[in-house]
């Protein structure tokens, strides 16, 4: 009895390792499926939550464009080119949308040289609904093409303010076309393109642009710029009142402005993470500071301060955020926005008119200037406490700007912003040049006269009839 | 019969509106009215441009009133209108041939 007690009781201690491993390896592989189904479903959430925000941050910058920007603009010209001045920003909705689908995004964000990506993406082939860890590794690739296209949409929209009462609108959307293809590209290859010149991530000089300063207010304003120089001042120019037929419109323009822009900073974290949240709170605060400090000097030099300077001290804070807006502590974001708005305010009311050029509504002025100094000023105060942006070999996080002990930070912003200023001074002469040659640029002076609306577009804003 | 034309600040619109039919002077036509007489404009700025903007919005009442009643419509207009600031506008008499009722082509002051 013993005996077979004993024998029982050896076969069992013999075969229950045996056992156990055989129970323990079936366990493990069912561990390891929970394992992947839990890691899916995580990754899947986190997908859902950045992509839930970039879909919103894509509509907010469109945003921008129509209505913020068209009613901003068109409330600051002569009640005759309302609709026109409308139309020039609502048409870049439609053409940019048709570039970037069929040739613009793949110049801008495919695989190509440090100046300008390839062709392989055209007709968005290989862009879809799986991410490209190059660019966003969280959101469909779809997603962050569609959010881009909102940015590539505004930026010559930026420009028609400075050719404001005069261009033809077929000459207008050639011309912008044109640039869309010839200096937007390029210049959002560089800056965020894999292997561009000044990627932040690994290019030849690794420029702070997290939202586009560089590559959206520089080279809009810049051109603009150039654009009014070529075409000339409206016909009686500076001496005919040219008021704001409406500071209600741009009023509400600019307030739809800076709502928007959360999408254009806060969403260029390309994820719903503390970035976003970063440059969602540095956006704010830079309008809100700038709007303060242009109407305080406005306040000053004129006695008054006024719902236009207010409006356009929010703008020129918000612009000169932009390529700061993930990189910098909150305080900085506010000390940007008060330098910008008395800068800005001085550009417009001293600069313009002591050199006679006729930026109309002062896209230089504000984009241009405003977007350098922010571009500036980002190498200065970007730290890496906010975003570890630069990292050594073994993945150390190294200083980002001058606040961190990387001085040398500053000058790579400048070579950034000297880039897009020499491409949109280069570029645009040439584009304007040939459109000039091709179809003229400016409408005549009799069109002129009687208003864009009716001239180019055989309508009027305001009929209010019986 | 008289016509009064009087040009006054678009704000006084309802004093003197109220002050007339207080006097029983019902009839009235307004005019939404630009102008300046010795007040002229006012300077605007918008981004350090300053434009001049030399007509003013006016209010312009007509009334056609009997002789024996214009001079109280005068005082009453004058006075309900009256800031004692410049630019508080006039008032213009001037005689009146005729008054034709459009309903039945009844004439003379028993139209008004």
């Amino acid at each position: 009895m013993r005996s077979w007690c004993k024998k029982i009781f050896l076969a069992v201690f013999l075969l229950l390792p045996c056992g156990l491993t055989c129970a323990a390896q079936s366990a493990l592989t069912a561990d390891a499926d929970r394992i992947a189904k839990l890691e899916k479903a995580v990754q899947d959430a986190q997908t859902a939550g950045d992509n839930g925000w970039m879909l919103v941050s894509a509509a907010l910058v469109l945003l921008m464009t129509g209505p913020g920007l068209a009613l901003f603009y068109s409330g600051l010209v002569r009640k005759k080119n309302v609709l026109g001045t409308m139309m020039q920003s609502f048409a870049m909705m439609a053409i940019i949308t048709m570039l970037w689908a069929t040739v613009t995004y793949s110049l801008a964000f495919s695989t190509g040289n440090a100046f300008i990506g390839g062709l392989q993406n055209m007709f968005l082939r290989g862009v879809g609904l799986t991410p490209d860890p190059n660019y966003a590794a969280t959101i469909p690739l779809q997603t962050y093409m569609i959010y881009q296209l909102m940015f590539a949409i505004i930026t010559p929209a930026l420009i028609t303010g400075a050719f404001a009462e005069r261009m033809k609108f077929s000459s207008m959307a050639v011309f912008l076309t044109l640039w869309s293809i010839f200096i937007y590209s390029p210049m959002a290859h560089m800056v965020w393109g894999v292997g561009g010149l000044l990627n932040a991530a690994g290019g030849r000089f690794p420029c702070l642009d997290f939202a586009g300063g560089t590559v959206v207010h520089v080279t809009s304003g810049v051109s603009a710029l150039v654009t009014a120089i070529y075409l000339g001042k409206r016909i009686g120019y500076p001496k005919i009142q040219t008021p704001p037929h409406s500071v209600v419109l741009s009023f509400i323009g600019a307030c739809l402005l800076w709502v928007g822009w959360f999408g254009f900073n806060a969403g260029s974290a390309l994820g719903a993470g503390p970035l976003a949240t970063s440059a969602f709170v540095n956006t704010h605060f830079a309008a809100a500071a700038a709007a303060l400090s242009w109407s305080i000097v406005e306040k000053i030099r004129n006695g008054k301060s006024s719902a236009l300077g207010a409006i356009s001290g929010a703008v020129a804070g918000l612009v000169a955020i932009t390529p700061a807006s993930g990189f910098v502590q909150p305080m900085s974001a506010i000390f940007i926005g008060l330098a910008v708005g008395v800068v800005c305010f001085f550009m417009v009311v001293k600069v313009k008119s002591f050199f006679g050029y006729d930026d109309s509504l002062d896209a230089f002025g504000v984009h241009g200037v405003g977007g350098t100094l922010g571009a500036i000023l980002t190498g200065f105060f970007a730290t890496s406490a906010i975003n570890p942006i630069f990292k050594d070999a073994k993945g150390n996080t190294l200083a980002s700007g001058a606040v961190d002990g990387n001085w040398a930070q500053i000058g790579n912003q400048a070579i950034g912003v000297a880039i897009a200023w020499g491409i949109s001074i280069v570029g645009t002469l040439v584009l304007l040049f040939l459109v000039d040659k091709l179809m003229g640029l400016r409408v005549s002076p009799e069109d002129e006269q009687e208003g864009l609306d009716l001239s180019q577009h055989g309508e009027e804003g305001y009929d209010y009839g019986e | 019969m008289q016509k009064i034309e009087a040009i006054i600040q678009p704000s006084k619109l309802d004093a003197v509106k109220d002050a007339l039919l207080e006097v029983g002077i019902e009839g009235m036509t307004i005019l939404e009215a630009r102008g300046h007489g010795r007040q002229k404009g006012h300077t605007e700025f918008y981004r350090g441009r300053e434009y001049t903007v030399d007509l003013l919005p006016k209010i312009k009442l007509e009334l056609v009133l009997p002789d024996d009643m214009v001079e109280k419509a005068i005082q009453v207009i004058a006075s309900s209108a009256r800031t004692g600031k410049i630019g508080d506008g006039k008032i213009f008499l001037s005689k009146v041939e005729d008054a034709i009722r459009i309903r039945n082509d009844e004439r003379g002051e028993t139209v008004l």
